[in-house]
């Protein structure tokens, strides 16, 4: 199994309810895995796509609210637009267990950012599990819901991209029953008035220790003690196997912390503090625990890892990097010849966005380009040669708002790009803010009617994105809708170019299904017709 | 007994099935088995590779060390090359010689294969041309399979076993055509080698 199928395949043996989630590399394949399973169409588990991370984090909490078990999972930079539940529910708590599983994406394999998670659990007070295999990250979903009730919080289960579409054998446990709906035993745990709020954060802060506690004696907190005391390594979730790897059967000659659940514990890493001489500390992602150790003078204990070099400062952890920061030699195979080019993603053929850029960028050229603000989807990729077609991608829905902003600012004209599924997720506001000024900007929404660069999920926009417009106050005249195909080209040059000429807000909507999800369904069709 | 394997292509190729069926037959006889898969951005035609590796004692690593890959299996001739820092020096390039041109700066071919034949082991399989022949253009990747099979150690039967189970569904002449590209791939090998 994926990591993300066993993380989906713990939460429904561990008696999961319900999934709430928003599609994100490397997080997708968690809620897709639920809507293939055969238990959880039995059991009628939730599980349809959110609009977008934040209300989807909010309708797990109301399931847990209810006493069931949820899960809520997103990528990294989903948890920063559902930030504020997330740190709210750390003070409400949960009732029916309640696990938010994060899935990072250090090196930037499909992502604006490498921010590490683990930071924010931090910064909330949430506790974390950090498996370092599939058959953790099984476990930690099976236990979490369990985990999340006996403490009355939500818990994070922190995974990186490796570890979410890393494939390995899994052994399943029992399955369990089900919650059933069971109301909070405090009526007003869940309203965060100021002075309910003071007194739950107190409560909050009282559990950290007990917290600490847990991570003492967690089966996934191992002390391996060894030998030659001169370095003590800390090794993080999936750290753990590189530091293996690089030793015949895994012995490793210092004293390790397997690390794989947080709040620290703090007497095993002062164990490891008193009885070594120095700390190697190796974690995926920022150098949470690295900078937590060091301290800001980095005066008292002697820790390598991320801050002094002993680890490049960024990017994913491998093998190889871990074998230099333990000073192991290493023989690589030849260097990759000269004549190797790169080849980065490109836009399907036949894709209806290459037809909408086409016609933009005809237009866009009568004025000078710098003047479109894109989003986060397949539609990124004409930042890139022989488009050169945007100027910015920010983070979901920042297209709007910039191109309002940059009008504001005098830009004229101003044009956005957004895809359907990134408009429902979190355009919509800001084109509200568009209407009320009436904005000299233009907003085209590549429609495809999917989610397409995470693989073709329903989007919440399909039927709704010109009645979404006209119900916010945009001038239906001012809405068009246009297909993007060569034969069509000059007239949706032409209709572009009146809307650029629009001294005020207009939405050109141009529609064409995404090339991938009309390929699925003609084969799902002709398989169909040979049964 | 352990063997990592670096499978290699763009984004769309299908890799991911070579995989399955290594990874179906390795499970048959009981092997661990890590396979490090690229989902998202990449997948829209950009280079694609996919660790897996398989060892009758439990692996530690999702990710092959560089220096330390058996074999190479690349359904793209260039693509077969970016990953040579992984290639250990007893180690095997399995490759397509059949381009996949979706940028505009793709090298000269004869180039790229005079740079694969610098290597010192390697099967260069025209696997399109091959699974034409045999009137099934998408078993190209069962061709490259069948080539790459005398370096896998796994017996032949074994991935036989393991592309019936895969395939079972969908029928007796889908099983046929796909165990004849991989006998193809096979014979090419052991007479190229």
């Amino acid at each position: 199994m994926l990591g993300d199928e066993a993380i989906a395949q713990g939460a429904i043996d561990g008696g999961m309810s319900g999934i709430y989630a928003y599609p994100g590399t490397p997080s997708t394949e968690i809620l897709e895995f639920v809507q293939h399973a055969p238990l959880a169409k039995e059991r009628n588990i939730h599980r349809l796509w959110s609009t977008n991370e934040k209300t989807a984090m909010e309708c797990g909490l109301g399931m847990s609210y209810a006493g069931k078990r949820v899960m809520v999972c997103m990528k990294h930079v989903g948890l920063n637009v559902a930030a504020d539940p997330f740190v709210n529910s750390a003070i409400t708590g949960a009732n029916g267990g309640l696990i938010y599983t994060i899935a990072d994406d250090p090196s930037m394999h499909s992502s604006q950012n490498e921010q590490d998670s683990r930071a924010l659990a931090k910064f909330a007070l949430i506790p974390v599990f950090e498996p370092s295999n599939q058959q953790e990250a099984y476990d930690m979903a099976y236990s979490g819901f369990q985990f999340s009730e006996k403490y009355k919080l939500p818990v994070m289960l922190r995974i990186t991209t490796r570890l979410a579409h890393s494939r390995s054998g899994v052994a399943r446990k029992e399955v369990k029953p089900e919650n059933s709906v069971k109301l909070p035993e405090n009526p007003t745990q869940f309203v965060l008035l100021p002075a309910i709020a003071r007194k739950q954060y107190k409560d909050l802060l009282k559990k950290q220790e007990l917290l600490e506690m847990e991570s003492e004696n967690s089966v996934f907190n191992k002390y391996i003690d060894a030998d030659n005391k001169s370095m003590g390594i800390i090794a993080c979730g999936l750290a753990y196997n590189y530091l293996l790897e690089n030793y015949e059967d895994g012995k490793v000659p210092y004293p390790v912390l397997k690390l794989g659940q947080y709040p620290l514990p703090k007497k095993m890493i002062q164990r490891m503090v008193n009885e070594c001489d120095s700390i190697l500390v190796l974690e995926d992602g920022y150098p949470v625990v690295e900078e937590l150790l060091k301290g800001f003078l980095g005066i008292g204990i002697n820790v390598k890892g991320r801050l002094d070099g002993t680890v490049p400062r960024d990017g994913e952890l491998d093998p190889n990097i871990v074998a230099s920061a333990l000073g192991i030699k290493q023989e690589f195979g030849s260097d990759k010849p000269k004549i190797v080019e790169n080849r980065p993603p490109s836009f399907c053929s036949g894709c209806g966005h290459i037809d909408t850029y086409s016609a933009m960028n005809e237009v866009v050229d009568r004025y000078g380009r710098g003047r479109v603000f894109a989003d986060i989807g397949c539609y990124t990729l004409a930042a890139l040669p022989p488009f050169n077609a945007i100027n910015s991608c920010v983070d979901m829905g920042a297209s709007v708002t910039m191109a309002k902003g940059a009008s504001d600012a005098g830009l004229r004209p101003a044009v956005a790009v957004i895809g359907d599924s990134t408009f429902t997720h979190s355009g919509i506001t800001g084109l509200l803010d568009a209407v009320v000024e009436n904005t000299p900007m233009t907003l085209i929404i590549s429609d495809n009617g999917t989610t397409g660069m995470t693989g073709g999920q329903e989007s919440n926009a399909v039927g709704k994105v010109e009645d979404i417009c006209k119900g916010i106050g945009v001038d239906p005249n001012h809405i068009r809708v246009i297909t993007p195909l060569k034969k069509n080209h000059e007239e949706n040059v032409k209709i572009m170019q009146e809307e650029f000429e629009y001294n005020g807000l207009s939405v050109i909507v141009s529609r064409r299904e995404c090339i991938q999800t009309l390929k699925r369904r003609n084969a799902m069709k002709f398989a169909k017709k040979m049964d | 007994m352990k063997t990592d394997i670096i499978l290699a292509g763009v984004g769309g190729q299908g890799i991911l099935s070579i995989a399955a069926s290594i990874g179906m037959a390795a499970l048959k006889i009981n092997l661990h088995l890590k396979q490090a898969e690229v989902h998202g951005m990449s997948q829209r035609g950009g280079d694609v590779q996919s660790h897996l590796r398989i060892s009758d004692k439990e692996i530690a690593s999702d990710l092959i060390p560089k220096g330390k890959a058996d074999i190479i299996i690349s359904v793209e001739p260039m693509e077969s090359l970016r990953y040579l820092p992984y290639l250990s020096p007893t180690g095997w390039i399995v490759t397509n010689t059949k381009p996949f041109i979706n940028i505009p700066n793709y090298p000269e071919l004869e180039n790229v294969m005079n740079e694969i034949k610098k290597q010192k082991n390697y099967i260069m399989i025209d696997a399109d041309s091959i699974a034409n022949e045999l009137g099934s253009a998408r078993s190209s990747n069962m061709v490259m399979l069948g080539a790459a099979s005398p370096f896998l150690n796994i017996s032949f039967e074994t991935l036989e076993q393991g592309i019936r189970d895969i395939f079972g569904r969908k029928g007796e002449e889908v099983v046929n055509v796909n165990l004849a590209a991989l006998k193809a791939g096979r014979d090419f090998a052991e007479k190229n080698r």
